[in-house]
Parts: C-alpha cells; structure tokens; sequence
C-alpha cells in the first residue's frame, strides 16, 4: 500500500483527507503512482502532470524520505519505504505568494 | 416572486449571491473552490439550475466544474483541452514564433438551447466546445488556423479568448473576440471564421486599420437584435449595425473612452453601459469616481450614473466579464470591481448599491433571473 499526501487544494478537489492509500501493480515509481493515483481520482487528472504529455507541472514538486523526486525519471523506483508503506510520497505546491 | 441569481467569479473562489425579485437583500455563498482563481461562471439559459465554472491555479491547472443545483453541489467535469492536431505557432512578445500552449479557461457560454453544449474560450486563443456537459472538450479548431493566426499577439494578461456570442436567430453563427487579435465570426457552426474587425483603429498596432491585431476588450448585444453589436476596445466603444462587417465609433462625450466591460439593458436594445477607466497605464476611474456611463441612444450620447457609487479616492478597475444584468423590470445591472465589491442597481443605473464587499478581486459577473 503506498500512502500519499496531497496539498490542500487537491485534497478539497479530490475530496479526500490528507492522506490518500493506493494500491500499486508492479514496482513504485512516480509513474505507477500516479497512474493508480488518478486511476481513484480521475478529477486530479491534468493537475499535477498535463495531459498527453504526462510531464510535472512546473509548480509541482514530489517529495519522499526528505529527498526531492520531482527531476526523476518517471519510471525510476521510488524509495523502499515508500513502495511498502513505511513513508508517505508528498505531492507538494511549490512555496509561492498570492 | 421571481428571483436573481448573481455568479461572481473572483481571485480567490466562487461566489453565488441570491435575492427574491425586490433586490433588496442578498445572501452569500461562498467562497466555492476557495483559494482557486474563478475565470467565469456562467448557467445555462434552458435549464438555470445547470451552472459550469471555469476553475484555474497557476500551481495544479485547469478544473471546469459542474453544478445541476444552482450552485449548491458541484462535480469535476473534463479538463482536457488538447488542440486539434499540430498546433503550430503565434506571435510572442518578443517578435518570435510560440507554440500555442493552453493556459487556462477564461470563459465559458452555454447553449442558447441545450443544458448539455457549452463553449469554452480558452487562452492561448481557441474556441473548444462540449456537448456532454463539460465532460470532454473539441476544438472548432477553423479559428486558430485562420491564415492570420500564425501573426496573432498576446495582450498584457494573455491571448485570451474572451467573449462567446451565439446568435439566438442563427444558430449557425457565432461571434468571438481574442485580445489581442480582434473579432472573429462564423456563419457555418465554427468551421470556418473571418475576421470582422473593419471600422476599428487601434493607434498601438503598426497598421491602425488592420485587419486583426485589435485588443477587443468585450463585444455585447441585445437578443432581439443579434446584428447590433456593441464593442469595448482597448481604447473607443464602437457600435456594428450589420454583425461586425463594419464598425463606427460611438464614445461621443464620455470622459475615457478606455474601459472592459460594456453591456445592454435587458428591455431596451439601444441602452448601453460602460465603465469609463482612465486609461490603459491607468486602470482606474478617472478622478477617483467610479462612474457607470449610460448610453440610452445607442452610443454618443452618454449619461454619468453615480448615486451610490463612491465618488471620491475610487481605484478600482472593473473587468470585462464583470458586468452583466438581469432581466426583470426594471432591469438590473450588476458589475464587480478589483476592489472585491459587487454593486447592484434594481432601476436600470439610477441607484446603486453595494450587494457584497470585500471578496476577493472580482473577475468576472453573471446574472441569472429565475421564475
């Protein structure tokens, strides 16, 4: 079970709590998670990454086990803590006024 | 007794403000999808209680939401709006050519007849359109392949198509503006567009009488008469008699002629509103008054209205999608301001009051009467 924390926005979006649990066919990488991820809330689709092209959007960072995922690769393992639950993977907004 | 229904898009959520057929008291909900920047939104004509709201963050994106209860639940419809093939390049800035690249919804404008179809203007420029509700999204795509695309120009908040007109009497035509490229109609349902921007002279483009190029702020018209169209350009109000072929201006003595919004009243085709704005390195009222001027002659001859309004240390702006009215008698005419109040008249301009203050920056104003 991977455990991910969305920020405020999109957890009012999702209507979820802080906290969502997915579960991951095959290894944790940022793809497989956010695929799942998407997969139970098709209304974050094209909030974190765009459409068709699947990249991050700028403003959007994911960080794990005090590391900054967001320039990995998509289909590089996520740490092991994250893949077995142990740590949450963070969907982050980038720190910024207004 | 009938009712209004008042949308209020603003910085920072969604406001829905309602009141019984007097117009004296109001109550407020809000904010709706609160810290998220609300473009528009706007109910469908054949079934008031169906609204769709155009949600956007420069963080997470684009969301249009859908609401089947005036307002009161909503659900996420589609947020895809890929353009149609290889969407090549417009004018940036810089002189360059920039790939288009969708950035946010600025307006949506449900069908004269069907709850389910609704158009979208999004930036950069495109006209998307929707006939299951929101749910998924295809661009009439004739419009930024335009032979003139590749030349249009960004304005200062972006290449935003902002104004939808469906014609009541045609539902084969439709006319839009972008800024800052102009007017755009179609007469067969969307597939092919020409501009209709004759009579316009912008003095900030190389060739004032161009052919596109033109920052239109807004274009408004009375239902009854589809070919009268009223424009607010970056600087001039103008008047079509003959559905945008051509254009004359009608500014006459108002003290600016700068502005965003323009609007009709509901009753009367030849009566018209503007917000006079000082000008565009100056967005605010002139001489710190916030003045709506009232044009009952169809343009030139315009009227200040100020009872109400504040009339002194005003610096507010009004944004073009922030003035609408309603259709009771007598009509009310609504605007929202940058300083987060929404002003309300119940007798056509001739008094105003504050229905709401201190929201968020207002972007944008619609009006619902219910039976």
């Amino acid at each position: 079970m991977i455990r991910v924390v969305l920020p405020q926005h999109l957890r009012t979006l999702a209507r979820v709590g802080e906290e969502v649990q997915l579960q991951v066919t095959g290894p944790a990488t940022l793809q497989s998670v956010l695929d799942a991820l998407e997969a139970g809330y098709p209304m974050l689709r094209g909030t974190i990454r765009g459409h068709g092209t699947q990249r991050r959007r700028p403003f959007v960072r994911f960080f794990a086990c005090e590391q900054d995922l967001s320039h990995e690769p998509p289909d590089a393992p996520l740490p092991d803590a994250v893949a077995s639950g142990a740590e949450p993977f963070l969907v982050v907004g980038a720190m910024a006024g207004g | 007794m009938s009712g209004v229904r008042v949308l209020v898009g603003t910085r920072k959520g969604a406001f829905v403000l309602t009141s019984d057929g007097t117009r004296r008291r109001w109550a407020v909900s809000g904010p709706h999808f609160a810290g998220w920047e609300i473009y528009h939104l706007k109910g469908s004509p054949v079934a008031p209680n169906r609204l769709y709201a155009s949600q956007t963050s420069g963080w997470f994106g684009q969301v249009v939401q859908r609401s089947d209860d005036g307002g009161t639940t909503w659900e996420a419809v589609g947020n895809e709006f890929a353009y149609d093939g290889v969407p090549g390049t417009h004018m940036w800035y810089d002189g360059t050519q920039h790939p288009w690249q969708f950035a946010r919804v600025w307006h949506l404008e449900p069908s004269l007849t069907d709850p389910d179809v609704v158009y979208a203007g999004v930036e950069d420029a495109a006209l998307f359109r929707s006939a299951d509700g929101g749910r998924t999204w295809q661009e009439l795509s004739g419009l930024r392949r335009h032979a003139t695309g590749s030349s249009w120009q960004p304005g200062a908040g972006g290449m935003c198509l902002h104004t939808i007109l469906l014609d009541p009497s045609d539902p084969q035509r439709i006319t839009i503006a972008i800024s800052a490229a102009g007017a755009f109609r179609t007469d067969d349902g969307g597939t092919t567009w020409r501009p209709v921007n004759r009579g316009l002279r912008s003095q900030g483009i190389p060739d004032p009488a161009a052919e596109v190029g033109h920052c239109v702020h807004r274009i408004a018209r009375h239902p009854s008469r589809p070919g009268v169209l009223f424009m607010q350009k970056h600087w001039d109000v103008m008047r079509s008699d003959d559905a945008g072929d051509s254009w004359h201006e009608v500014s006459g003595n108002l003290p600016t002629d700068f502005g965003f919004p323009i609007d009709v009243h509901a009753h009367e085709p030849e009566t018209i509103y503007v917000v006079p704005i000082t000008s565009d390195s100056h967005h605010f009222p002139p001489e710190g008054k916030l003045r709506v001027y009232r044009s009952r002659t169809g343009g030139n001859e315009w009227e200040p209205l100020t009872k109400g309004l504040p009339q002194q240390d005003c610096y507010v702006n009004v944004l073009r999608d922030a003035m609408a009215v309603d259709s009771l008698d007598p009509c009310g005419v609504y605007f929202g301001t940058t300083g987060g109040q929404v002003y309300a008249s119940a007798d056509a301009g001739g008094n105003w009051t504050a229905i709401v203050r201190d929201l968020p920056a207002v972007l944008s104003v619609e009006v619902q009467t219910l039976p």
